[in-house]
């Protein structure tokens, strides 16, 4: 294996379709119109020197290296900036040009530090690259005078040296380094679209500034790594390639974080991990990184990680170390004991979102073919289930419609739910700057998201709606569209049932929906309402992007439903630029629900009663199957409390943290006698196992995730499993120990049984993927290059389906006890319940979940920025402390969920989505008073955390 | 010149200029103009009132402000007094006369004498190169001085 490079080809690619002729250097080249002089010649392989160019950025022209000589014109040009022209001829080496570039790179170093042996960038270089390449040998002008690179001039203070800013944990700053090419500055710019840096002063004086000549991490950076990966000397360096030096091999992979599902070369030196680098040809990412997936990996190596498997008779013991052997027979004799005690279907297992699609698989056929029952759910039940449901009502299949490149060619884009610029950043990044090349924005948010209002990106519409009126918002959309005329009867005629439209369309016409009409109960004034609809049925290609503030709802389906009735309304379905995109919380949602996790369905979305689909899978296991659909979690937990329901298998997952109702789950959690959890950490749930299995991270095994594009991209393992091993072998081990003839030697094995039993995976391989990078599926006979976009000539299900979406307001209503509505989210350094991040050094930007309230709601209760206050809905109390902001409307508050001791979700309810069971977190009626600190149940929790993380024989950890 | 100082909340007031402003195309540069107007500088904590209306980052607005060497961080003294630095004047004997104008003043470049009088300050050129050396005072300029006219100009300066 050797260290993966990718050719920098300076300036991006043109997309012109023209083709230009030209020679360069005595070889012709033909290039798209537009190509600039230096990428046509780096793709002929002719290197021109350069600097201040990388094809990550548009061109600059400042650096005056990559000067080239056109015969036929005056001067020397820059290369980056001049663009081809046919039959021009172009010489890249002559005389004049090695004296012009070694004059320049003579000044360049003249004000350069010589310390390259000692430099942390000694060998990943480009500024040495360049000395060498012009053939520097002296440097004329000396070291003397004014420069930026000693701290002291002759023992004078050198006012223009700046010292390093080591504040951001992953990257160091070093002034005196730097060239300002200013490289760094427009990646943050155009790449990352935050602005959040500058050059200042002018001339000699210039340096890079980050905010108004402050600390990175006081600025407005948001760590995303893309000046890092820019900055071509050692100015930006990773702190870990300072520590540890340059990685010597690496390999691609794909992110364990969100569900953007960003690729990444694992950079590595031995087993040793130096970063991990965003890899260009990541057809999700395509170069871009946040900064979870480019710096938040420390949770592999953290001390708290569990390494061995643990065995404890009762909770209230302390845990005791096994071995595997034990571990598993442990399990298995358990689990076979409680099915003989209580019955087949009294236990059952949970898959998880955050493994490959190879070991959910597993884990789901572990419980059809092993357990004998049905009772497998994964945690997308608390995410995306209304999304599977609802898509697949509508269109036929359970997932989104595009790839994320087609947002380059949206005209108009409705956020609705969603706030990709902290949960998916690197789709929030291509969305804004798509958006700032001009396209208009919608959000449909109860919350000021930073996309609303953010530099050179300005949302057209906010709609602030009440939580929980998301149904009501979407059908007055619909009703404008309707009555207005704005519908694409063509489409809806060619592609829809056209007497369901009708039903439909006179449904949303009633008066009842009109955003007058509604403006009453949803709060968004109803001109909004009417100019959003106009400039989305009217404004060109209309994509729709949701998140949880969509599906986590009383009515989450019914408005995925309504999203979908939108966009075949409007046409906007079936090619690039348009179509219905929910943004999966978790690297692998997509593909743990594609895996067969949800206990009514098989892989692929095939119900379990479907006996064609049944048959496949008895006549390759050797089984026979179940045909009635098992529990869902909430099911289960219920059925625990009542008595019925007595061991379970819980992979990658913490439910207690993350699902509604904490007190609800811990109850059913105690009910039971043998709770197996199979984790990197003893999580929340732990608290309450019997069995814990250590869990192994996505640089430790082979395997593919599911994006929320459908793309399946592969997971590449770079070092051994810490814990003996890969969490496919773990569930195989345990599966051989309650008596499954299994024998998998490698995922790729697990993913050619996936292909045989499912449809739209039928082409699928390690062979496949290797060849094309990732595939979108369905990638079978009918699509076998993957399908980007979907439902291209139709859709899947035949004619796309229109259904009625009336509004029910949830039963969470607020009241004089619990007068506001709180919502909840996700902020941009931490990831879900904040297992892995809180174990980085991401903590440097979100220490505490915080409750975002509103100024005039404050002051009434006498609450101070930062005071502790208490926050209480009709489940349970907790507390935390205040941080005021008109982000949120007056009756609105707003916090997130990363951290244990919060705990928010005792204050949610158990009030979940009427078709899914997907927890309504996004609504609940709380009060909000000043406190003194933790409430009981936050100490009583602690307490037990504390007992149950005891291990025998060895010190109680300090948490 | 520019030493008036404004009364009232200088956000609200500053917040006051720039919505006159915003609607002009390209609106930072007369902004900022009015702002050193207003305060006789560019106060950093109005850069990210600027930044924030013009839905600009604040590190963009400070990388304009900085760029300008006529944008002042901190108040200058009642009267800017600048000498041209350029070739015509240098060649004119403009040294000797900023040197003498320094013991005169008792002060370097970019400082104010300590009554708050006079701020010196070299500038790259006046464009008064027929009439070489050229100085400026506060929005003055003077041709062909001389270290009398400048003692004048200093004496005048300082009452």
């Amino acid at each position: 294996m050797s260290l993966i490079q990718e050719i920098d080809y300076g300036t991006p690619a043109s997309q012109s379709e023209a083709q230009v002729t030209l020679t360069i250097d005595g070889r012709e080249i033909t290039v798209p119109e537009g190509t600039s002089i230096m990428r046509a010649s780096m793709e002929a392989g002719i290197k021109v020197p350069k600097l201040c160019a990388t094809d990550m950025v548009d061109a600059f022209g400042s650096c005056r290296l990559c000067l080239v000589e056109i015969e036929g014109r005056n001067g020397t040009p820059s290369s980056c900036t001049t663009p081809v022209t046919p039959g021009m001829i172009v010489h890249t080496q002559t005389g004049r040009l090695k004296d012009i570039r070694k004059g320049v790179m003579e000044l360049y170093i003249s004000d350069h530090p010589l310390d390259c042996l000692t430099c942390a960038a000694n060998g990943d270089c480009e500024l040495q690259d360049m000395a060498g390449a012009v053939g520097l040998r002296d440097v004329r002008y000396g070291y003397e005078g004014d420069n930026h690179v000693k701290a002291r001039n002759n023992g004078e203070v050198n006012a223009k040296w700046m010292p390093k800013d080591e504040s951001n944990p992953y990257f160091t700053y070093d002034p005196s380094k730097c060239i300002v090419c200013s490289r760094c500055v427009r990646a943050c710019e155009e790449v990352q679209g935050t602005f959040a840096l500058t050059i200042e002063g002018r001339g000699f004086g210039s340096r890079v500034s980050p905010g108004m000549h402050e600390h990175f991490l006081d600025s407005e950076c948001v760590s995303c790594g893309a000046c890092v990966q820019a900055c071509p000397t050692a100015t930006l360096t990773e702190k870990s390639v300072i520590e540890i030096g340059q990685p010597e091999h690496s390999a691609v992979t794909t992110c364990a974080y969100c569900g953007v599902g960003c690729s990444f070369k694992a950079e590595m030196r031995g087993e040793e991990l130096v970063r991990m680098v965003p890899y260009k040809d990541g057809q999700a990412n395509r170069g871009h990184s946040c900064v979870k997936g480019r710096f938040a990996y420390g949770y592999a190596t953290h001390k708290d990680r569990i390494l061995n498997p643990m065995i404890r008779e009762k909770i209230t013991d302390p845990w005791r170390e096994v071995t595997w052997e034990e571990a598993f027979a442990h399990v298995a004799s358990e689990f076979r004991r409680i099915q003989y005690q209580y019955g087949r279907d009294s236990i059952g297992g949970i898959t998880s979102s955050r493994c490959t699609n190879e070991e959910t698989f597993l884990v789901q056929k572990l419980i059809r073919a092993g357990f004998g029952n049905n009772n497998v759910d994964t945690c997308a039940r608390v995410c995306h289930s209304p999304t599977g449901y609802g898509l697949g009502q509508a269109f036929g299949t359970s997932a989104g419609t595009q790839n994320f490149d087609s947002v380059e060619q949206s005209d108009v884009v409705i956020v609705i739910g969603a706030n990709p610029t902290d949960g998916h950043p690197v789709f929030g990044s291509r969305l804004k700057k798509r958006l700032r090349q001009g396209a208009k924005l919608i959000v449909i948010d109860p919350r000021r998201i930073d996309l609303v209002k953010t530099p050179h990106v300005e949302a057209s519409y906010h709609l602030p709606l009440q939580p929980g009126t998301n149904v009501a918002v979407l059908t007055s959309l619909a009703h404008v569209i309707v009555t207005e005329g704005l519908f694409d009867e063509k489409f809806i005629r060619e592609r829809c049932d056209w007497s369901e439209f009708e039903d439909w369309a006179a449904f949303v016409s009633e008066e009842q929906h009109s955003p007058e009409a509604a403006e009453t109960y949803t709060g968004v004034p109803a001109e909004l309402v009417r100019g959003a609809a106009r400039l989305y049925a009217t404004g060109g290609n209309g994509a729709i992007y949701y998140g949880l503030g969509v599906t986590e709802h009383s009515q989450g389906s019914t408005t995925v439903m309504a999203i979908a009735n939108l966009a075949m309304v409007t046409g906007n379905i079936g090619r690039p630029g348009v179509g219905v995109n929910p943004l999966r919380g978790q690297n692998n949602v997509q593909g743990s629900c594609d895996m067969g996790s949800f206990p009514h369905e098989l892989p692929g979305y095939r119900h379990i009663s479907d006996d064609a689909t049944r048959e496949t899978f008895e006549k390759l296991w050797g089984v026979t199957l179940n045909n009635e659909p098992g529990l869902r979690i909430p099911n289960m937990l219920d059925a625990a409390v009542e008595g019925t329901f007595k061991g379970i298998y819980i992979q990658g997952e913490d439910i207690l943290q993350s699902d509604p109702d904490t007190k609800h789950v811990s109850a059913g959690l105690a009910a039971m006698e043998c709770v197996v959890v199979h984790d990197l950490f003893l999580n929340e749930t732990a608290n309450y196992a019997h069995v814990f299995l250590p869990g192994s991270t996505f640089l430790e095994k082979d395997g593919t995730f599911t994006n929320a594009e459908r793309r399946i991209n592969r997971v590449r393992k770079v070092m051994s499993p810490k814990n003996g091993y890969a969490d496919w072998e773990v569930t195989q081990k345990l599966a051989q120990a309650m008596g499954l003839a299994w024998n998998y030697t490698h995922p790729s094995e697990i993913m050619d049984e996936i292909a045989a039993t499912t449809p739209s995976f039928a082409l699928v391989s390690y062979d496949y993927l290797e060849k094309m990078g990732s595939v979108q599926w369905p990638c079978n006979e009918k699509f076998p290059e993957g399908s980007p976009i979907m439902h291209v000539n139709g859709f899947v299900r035949g004619k796309g389906k229109f259904i009625r979406t009336e509004y029910v307001p949830t039963d969470e209503k607020t009241g004089p006890r619990f007068p506001l509505l709180l919502t909840t989210g996700r902020i941009l350094s931490q990831y879900n319940v904040g297992a892995q991040t809180r174990r980085t050094e991401n903590v440097a930007w979100h220490a505490e979940d915080r409750l975002e309230i509103h100024p005039h709601d404050a002051e009434q209760r006498g609450i101070k920025e930062g005071d502790w206050i208490k926050l209480a809905s009709r489940s349970g109390d907790t507390t935390l402390r205040a941080l005021i902001t008109d982000r949120v409307a007056p009756g609105v508050v707003y916090t997130t969920f990363h951290h244990p001791d919060t705990q928010a979700n005792v204050i949610t309810t158990d009030f979940s989505d009427w078709a899914t069971n997907c927890p309504e977190y996004k609504v609940t009626a709380v009060q909000v008073s000043p406190s003194n600190g933790p409430t009981e149940w936050q100490e009583d929790y602690e307490e037990l955390s504390r007992r149950s993380r005891r291990i025998a024989g060895k010190l109680e950890a300090a948490e | 010149m520019n030493m008036r100082v404004s009364a009232g909340d200088p956000a609200e007031r500053s917040l006051q200029i720039i919505r006159d402003l915003k609607h002009l195309e390209g609106p930072m540069l007369p902004i900022l103009h009015a702002i050193q107007a207003e305060f006789g500088y560019v106060p950093d904590e109005v850069k990210p009132i600027i930044a924030n209306e013009l839905n600009l980052s604040r590190a963009e607005v400070h990388g304009v402000v900085t760029f300008y060497h006529d944008f002042r961080d901190h108040p200058a003294g009642r009267h800017v007094l600048k000498l041209c630095r350029a070739e015509a004047c240098q060649s004119m004997g403009g040294d000797r006369i900023a040197e003498r104008v320094k013991q005169l003043l008792g002060i370097d470049f970019h400082e104010t004498t300590r009554d708050g009088a006079v701020t010196l300050e070299p500038v790259f050129c006046l464009g008064l190169c027929a009439c070489a050396p050229a100085a400026m005072l506060d929005d003055e300029v003077y041709g062909r001085v001389d270290e009398h006219c400048l003692s004048e100009i200093v004496v005048e300066a300082r009452r």
